[in-house]
């Protein structure tokens, strides 16, 4: 899953007739450190999320298995608002390798 | 499957109910070496992994198999903690 920032709305009025009554909204993907950001997505809205909230995305077929998605042609839901992300580990530490035991 | 190093955690008290009490956490990609490659990841976990532990994962609809029968709306799981990974040549 994928962590992002909603960023705004989007209506359509002529859509899959699956995608009616669903709430759809823009996302900007970021890292779990809300630092780098990525891309836009359009995802359905399933835990009434709203603008600024950072929300955990599901993308890919797995996001049929949102509140109420299934059968719908969707590739990303918002399943969760997010409270906190604590990283253990920073990036930077991670290009080194780990002690193995032998 | 992927390897993975476990990074970090995350917590939503407003989420879909069937990920009610499973835990999310952070997860980078790494090579068999550790070193880290792609993207870093939130993933649900059905191994009871913890911070800086290696890992493996599923990705794609398949990561919701673990948690069966409840169809729970992950992309992502953990299913496995690594002893060891041997790479010849």
């Amino acid at each position: 899953m994928q962590v992002g920032r909603v960023t705004g709305t989007l209506v359509a009025t002529r859509k899959d007739e699956r995608l009616v009554g669903t709430k759809l909204l823009v996302v900007r993907t970021m890292d779990p450190g809300f630092k780098e950001e990525q891309g836009y997505v359009v995802a359905v809205d399933t835990v009434d999320a709203g603008i600024g909230d950072k929300v955990l995305l599901v993308s890919g077929s797995s996001a049929r298995l949102a509140q109420g998605m299934k059968d719908a042609p969707i590739d990303a839901a918002i399943i969760g608002v997010i409270d906190q992300v604590e990283l253990t580990r920073p990036a930077v530490e991670l290009t080194k390798p780990p002690v193995t035991k032998s | 499957m992927q390897l993975g190093i476990v990074c970090g955690s995350l917590v939503a008290s407003r989420k879909d109910d069937r990920l009610e009490g499973i835990t999310l956490l952070v997860i980078q990609p790494i090579q068999p070496d550790g070193k880290a490659t792609g993207k870093a990841l939130i993933a649900t976990d059905s191994m009871g992994a913890g911070p800086g532990e290696r890992v493996f994962w599923v990705k794609s609809k398949e990561a919701s198999n673990p948690f069966a029968p409840l169809e729970v709306p992950t992309d992502a799981t953990i299913i496995g903690i690594v002893d060891l990974v041997n790479v010849e040549a």
